[in-house]
């Protein structure tokens, strides 16, 4: 099995985190290349059913990237995700997953280096934390992401429809 | 495999043909398809040399393979390559070995052999050099620079690259390309030439860094287009190298390009120049310009940017440590008549208490001393971040310094301050910022001339009070610091003020250069299952270099519901767009993903080519493998591929979901509410009746002017009563508008753009439908409840001593005392904020006072002159007068004994003494404070209020005359405390941002907005209470409803509503969640959800059936 490498979603807000991370992505700034973004008008549209979502389909990690806070495009979005990310975090801890697996961050625009940190801490932890129970195998000829017996047990186990909650 | 014509050869390499030019090296061949081949010394634009043999492929031979050199080895019809069999890995391997044994020190070599997984070589070193002897340097020298200061000398194992003789050469023009283009890092410029090498530090990054000769301005420069710096470039200086001609694959660098001169018939002309920094060198004594740790303002606002030189990080441009004592000494260049400048910037206490927090954020344990004189925080809400500051350990000294000692070692810097005793006392800092003045550019004064435009004598455009926009040329309008040194609100203020002076000139063209576009009907592709085609950019190589397209092409197939996916070179390419526009119609496709950029700026470029396909342009999605992608991953293609197939996959799993949205349009009514006819709402109702729009000005008392009816003069001597005149006369001469005293609003409905509103005048009810509202409900002076107000006739307010002056019913006996309290209830706890305007009123009043009364004894006690701007110049001249200005501290305040006599006692801090006076007459600087009614205009327009009850704009910096809610608008002092000048200038900034509105008839409304399902609202109003734009309400069916013009589409109320009534459209769950669910995976066509839309009923139903045809 080759090495683990966690795949993490980022949720980015179209005005200020889509942009710095196309920022850096014009100071070719270099960081890890697990992370797959996508985009939202605004964090407020941000559910906690999202991120329920991408952890039952097997990401290892979810982390929400909207405006600074005061400086939201739509005045409070960001605010109002940074607490579904909060009782996503509780949810993922009542069924036993790392809360940490899930973070909001906020960057303005003009902050591409900013954009790489975060997908380099992100990264880090969520090498360390190991992969996530939910993870499925990948296709074959998909690049392999390894699966432990603990998210196979979880798998083969009940149906966990956590995300109904 | 035949060659279509003779000067064009098909090659295959790696089992991939490609047709190339006659005489292409097998390694060009291979770059253009895309495969790249190591070597290390080959360098396009420099003739090939073949030394470093790094580059071996194996061509097919007759039966049998040969090893060749690519780079050298011309490609002929029919030949096959291949570039990795074992038997090329094994060459190359032993190739590197000898390199490595030759060049043992190269660190660069030793990168580029693990890469290619050589880590040591068996060899004994031969050298212990860098150097491998491949000749770049030698070649770029020669054949680009034309110079030949380095060449290669000997033959066999004395071969070397140097210099004639070893020496320093004389030909060597330290242009540094030998060391730029040297793979291994041997080349050691000292050796080379005795010129004194420089870093080419430009003007971006305030000459903290060095940048390339040919770069993009800044990173978010725009167009993002690189430019020749022409005053470095060896190109332009001696006509040689043209190195980036060769190597641009694009052919996009053109030296010819000149300065071209345009005609243009203009109407007007807006003079938006800005302004540059004071020269800190001018000031020499502060240390800049060989004092390394001494930096002005500018340069370390570069260095907190998290995209500056230093990435954010603070450090010492001696030693790059990290300061820990950090100075500002303030006033570099400004209120100095020394230098000219005897003006206030009017910026720089605030940017520096701005820059001391953000340090301190950025260093943390970082000490920061403002040294300054004069804090002028004067601006809305500016006096509370300046308490915050002090809170955050921000240190302010009121002193002046006069040099600055650079300690020699440790570069630190040594000053001397006053200490509050006024004592002298020694500090030592880390690193000292100058806060420069704001100057006007040398260049503007020619240009002005040229213009006709007349300047001040500090050389910014010459305007006046009362007329703060018009230059002295009729036409020319200016906006911004060419006028007077300002800060970004105001900057803005004044420029939306500027174009509202264009626009009443020209309010008879409006729209005359107008043209539109059409579009093909749209096809309805509601009920068809989703036909997916996706197009792949390379970006040139920007992307392909990187991602292999191809694999990500032929992965998107297998995705379901594709019916085609394809790569282009530049997908944005206009022809490409044409090819685009064929195979939608061809492949009756409906839904389109590009992979390539980003949509923040393609997405309306291939949404236009949908529209001209017969598409909604709403049923594409982008994925963005660029600048999230192969910009950001180049040193791991495969896994760089692996993402792009990801992003792409997440895309169609997303577009298969998409539906046509109906971009409607409403009616705009272009009528205007004005409320409050003061100078600010008079100015706005004026401005907008020039150009052409209907004006309902609602007054509460019976007279126009408010509280400008109690001023007579401006501080350049304006006549602010004749002005008044002559703005009602204009107000009540003019067609368009109607004027409604002694009346109020009672009622405000509707929305931007159809407003209908209730006037009350005198019991009696009126309605007026408008398009936009303008509050311009004005401040009063409030009256003190200190200092015996009231109780005795000798105390009276600035204002009420500016009327009597200015009606001439002020008398005083001829040797009188007069004193003037600054601050007086105010910038207190319990009004902490700063009125801006009572230091220059008072400085104009005890002027007017000693023209008056030449030997009345006129103090003022203040506590910080504000006098900002140009009013600095009347601080001087009211000192030169002989006015006594007298400091007092916040926890001193003067006290005033009311009896017989007034007695008046203040403590001197400098002294430390209490000074006694008996004034004749005591002037008190009363607070602005916004009118009584405020919390009724603020419940009636559902608009924000700020804590001192002024009412809040949208974005203090970038939107400061609009309300966050669409098609409301401030001016005036209802906003803020201010100048006549300033609410003139807002009210025409207010002006100009409405027009954006009334001048259209029909008002877009996007598709992307919230739409409530009646059937599962539970009528719990959440959505109502949270949405900062008020975009719904509760309908006649009490049901909310959200009204699509003045929803934003944030989509906060569809992910707050607990009934999971409210969707927004284009961003609808389902549509969401099928990207989440296609990130590891594609989804199963059958579970994909075909129309996320519920039955549509109720408010403004959109038409997506038959639309458009």
């Amino acid at each position: 099995m080759s090495k683990y490498e966690p795949l993490i979603l980022a949720f980015c807000c179209h005005y200020c985190a889509y942009a710095a991370a196309d920022l850096a992505g014009s100071m070719r700034l270099q960081y890890p290349n697990n992370v797959r973004v996508l985009k939202l008008p605004c964090t407020g549209k941000l559910e906690v059913n999202f991120i329920l979502a991408a952890f039952e389909r097997g990401v290892d990690g979810v982390f929400v990237a909207g405006c600074l806070e005061g400086g939201c495009h739509y005045l409070e979005g960001n605010l109002r995700a940074r607490r579904r990310v909060e009782r996503a975090k509780e949810i993922l801890s009542e069924i036993g997953l790392e809360p940490e697996r899930v973070d909001m961050f906020n960057l303005s625009s003009a902050q591409g280096p900013r954009f790489a940190e975060i997908v380099n801490e992100m990264t880090a932890r969520l090498t360390s934390l190991g992969p996530s129970p939910f993870r499925p195998a990948r296709g074959a000829e998909e690049p392999v992401r390894e699966m432990t017996e603990q998210a196979e047990a979880s798998l083969s186990g009940e149906n966990h429809d956590c995300c109904q909650s | 495999m035949d060659a279509t014509t003779s000067d064009r050869i098909m090659v295959t390499v790696d089992g991939r043909t490609a047709e190339v030019p006659a005489g292409t090296s097998i390694l060009n061949a291979a770059r253009q398809m895309g495969i790249s081949i190591p070597t290390l010394c080959n360098y396009r634009g420099l003739s090939c040399y073949g030394a470093c043999r790094v580059c071996l492929v194996e061509i097919e031979r007759g039966q049998g393979r040969q090893l060749v050199a690519s780079c050298s080895y011309p490609a002929e019809n029919g030949l096959v390559v291949h570039t990795e069999t074992e038997k090329v890995k094994d060459s190359r391997q032993t190739i590197l070995e000898l390199l490595l044994a030759q060049a043992p020190e190269s660190a660069e070599l030793a990168e580029f052999a693990a890469n290619l997984g050589v880590e040591s070589t068996p060899f004994k070193p031969v050298t212990n050099g860098k150097c491998i002897l491949c000749g770049l340097c030698a070649r770029v020298c020669n054949e680009m620079m034309g110079r030949g200061a380095i060449n290669l000398f000997g033959r066999g194992i004395a071969k070397q690259v140097r210099t004639a003789w070893s020496e320093q050469s004389d030909q060597c023009q330290a242009c540094g390309a030998c060391a730029f283009v040297c793979p291994t890092g041997a080349v050691d410029l000292k050796t080379i030439t005795a010129r004194r090498l420089r870093p080419h530090n430009t003007g971006y990054d305030q000459f903290l860094t060095a940048r390339p000769c040919i770069d993009l301005a800044h990173p978010q420069a725009s167009p993002r287009v690189p430019y020749i710096d022409r005053d470095n470039c060896v190109h332009f200086k001696s006509d040689e190298c043209g190195l980036c001609f060769k190597v641009c694959g694009a052919g996009a660098i053109d030296y010819e390009q000149t300065v071209e001169t345009l005609d243009l018939q203009v109407g007007s002309v807006v003079l938006t120049p800005g302004f540059e920094a004071f020269d800190a060198t001018r000031r020499g004594e502060f240390g800049f310009g060989f004092a390394p740790n001494v930096l002005t303002n500018v340069q370390f606002e570069r260095m907190l940017s998290a995209a500056g030189p230093t990435r954010g990080h603070l450090s010492r441009p001696s030693d790059g440590k990290a300061p820990k004592r950090l100075a500002f000494i303030q006033c570099v260049g400004s209120r100095d008549a020394g230098c000219d400048n005897d003006y206030c910037s009017s910026v720089c206490c605030m940017a520096a208490t701005k820059e001391a927090i953000l340090a301190m954020e950025h260093e943390p344990g970082l000490e920061v001393t403002v040294f300054f004189l004069d804090l002028r925080a004067f601006g809305k809400d500016f006096d509370r971040y300046y308490e915050r500051a002090q809170k955050l350990g921000v240190r302010y000294v009121r002193s002046f310094i006069s040099r600055t000692y650079e300690m020699p070692g440790s570069k630190n810097l040594r000053l001397v301050h006053m200490n509050p005793e006024m004592k002298p006392v020694e500090a030592e800092f880390d690193m000292i910022v100058l806060s420069l003045g704001l100057e006007p550019s040398a260049s503007l004064q020619k240009q002005a001339e040229r213009l006709g435009v007349v300047l001040n004598r500090w050389g910014f455009a010459k305007t006046s009070e009362l007329m703060p926009l018009d230059t002295s040329r009729p036409g020319v309008y200016v906006g911004g610091a060419f006028q007077e040194p300002k800060d970004i609100p105001d900057t803005v203020m004044q420029a939306s003020a500027a174009a509202a002076r264009a626009m009443s000139l020209l309010a008879a063209a409006r729209g005359t250069l107008v043209r539109t576009k059409s579009y093909p009907p749209q096809r309805d592709v509601t009920d068809e299952p989703a036909r997916i085609g996706v197009f792949v950019c390379h970006c040139g190589s920007n992307i392909a270099s990187v991602v292999d397209v191809e694999a990500v092409v032929k992965k998107a197939r297998e995705f379901p519901n594709v019916i085609l996916s394809e790569h282009n070179v530049y997908t944005c390419a206009s022809n490409n767009q044409d090819l685009m526009k064929e195979k939608i119609i061809a492949n009756k496709l409906n839904r389109v993903v590009v992979a390539s950029c980003t949509p923040r700026t393609h997405e309306p470029i291939f949404r236009d080519t949908l529209r001209d396909a017969g598409l909604n342009p709403y049923l594409f999605e982008m994925a963005n493998i660029r600048d999230q992608c192969s910009w950001v991953h180049s040193a791991s293609p495969e896994q760089a591929t692996a993402k792009a197939v990801d992003l792409v996959r997440m895309a169609v799993g997303r577009a298969g979901c998409l539906m046509p949205l109906q971009e409607e349009t409403v009616p705009v009514s272009n009528g205007v509410l004005v409320i409050g006819g003061g100078i600010a709402g008079m100015t706005a109702a004026l401005a907008l009746a020039d150009q052409g729009f209907p004006v309902h000005l609602v007054e509460k008392s019976d007279q126009l002017g408010g509280t400008t009816r109690e001023i007579h003069h401006t501080l350049d001597h304006g006549d602010v009563q004749g002005f008044l005149a002559q703005t009602i006369d204009r107000l009540r001469a003019s067609r368009n508008i109607t004027i409604y005293p002694n009346s109020s609003v009672s009622k405000v409905d509707g929305n931007v753009g159809s407003f209908t509103s209730k006037v009350v005048t005198d019991g009696e009810l009126r309605e007026i439908k408008h398009g936009v509202v303008v509050v311009a409900t004005g401040a009063t002076e409030l009256k003190p409840q200190s200092y015996g107000y009231g109780k005795s006739k000798h105390v009276i307010t600035q204002l009420e001593l500016a009327d009597r002056l200015g009606k001439g019913e002020f008398d005083l006996p001829a040797k009188a005392t007069v004193v003037m309290i600054q601050c007086v209830e105010q910038r207190s706890e319990e009004r902490p904020y700063c009125s801006r305007i009572c230091c220059t009123t008072a400085v104009r009043n005890a002027l007017l006072l000693k023209e008056r009364f030449p030997k009345a004894r006129i103090m003022v006690l203040y506590r910080d002159m504000r006098t900002y701007g140009y009013r600095e110049a009347a601080y001087r001249e009211a000192r030169e007068k002989g006015v006594l200005f007298v400091r007092y501290e916040a926890d001193h305040p003067p006290t005033l004994e009311v009896g017989a006599r007034l007695r008046l006692k203040v403590r001197e801090p400098a002294l430390g003494k209490d000074l006694q006076v008996e004034p004749d007459m005591v002037v008190l600087a009363a607070p602005m404070a916004p009118r009584a009614d405020r919390k009724e205009i603020s419940e009636l327009l559902k608009v924000p209020l700020n804590a001192d009850g002024f009412f809040l704009e949208a974005h203090t910096k970038l939107r400061p005359v609009d309300f966050a809610s669409e098609g409301l608008f401030i001016c005036g002092t209802a906003h803020s405390p201010k100048f006549i000048t300033e609410s003139i200038s807002q009210a025409n900034a207010v002006a100009a941002r409405a027009a954006t509105i009334l001048s259209h008839k029909q008002m877009p409304v996007s598709g992307q907005i919230a739409y409530v399902d009646p059937d599962k609202c539970v009528s719990c109003m959440t959505c109502v209470h949270l949405c900062a734009y008020m975009a719904p309400r509760i309908g006649t069916d009490n049901k909310a409803e959200v009204q699509g013009v003045v929803c934003m589409g944030c989509g906060s109320c569809a992910s707050e509503c607990p009934a999971k009534a409210i969707m927004l459209r284009h961003y609808v769950d389902t549509q969401i969640l099928a990207a989440v669910n296609s990130l590891l995976y594609a989804e199963p066509v059958e579970k994909q959800v075909k129309n996320p839309y519920p039955e549509q009923v109720g408010v403004a139903p959109p038409k997506w059936h038959k639309s458009g045809v």
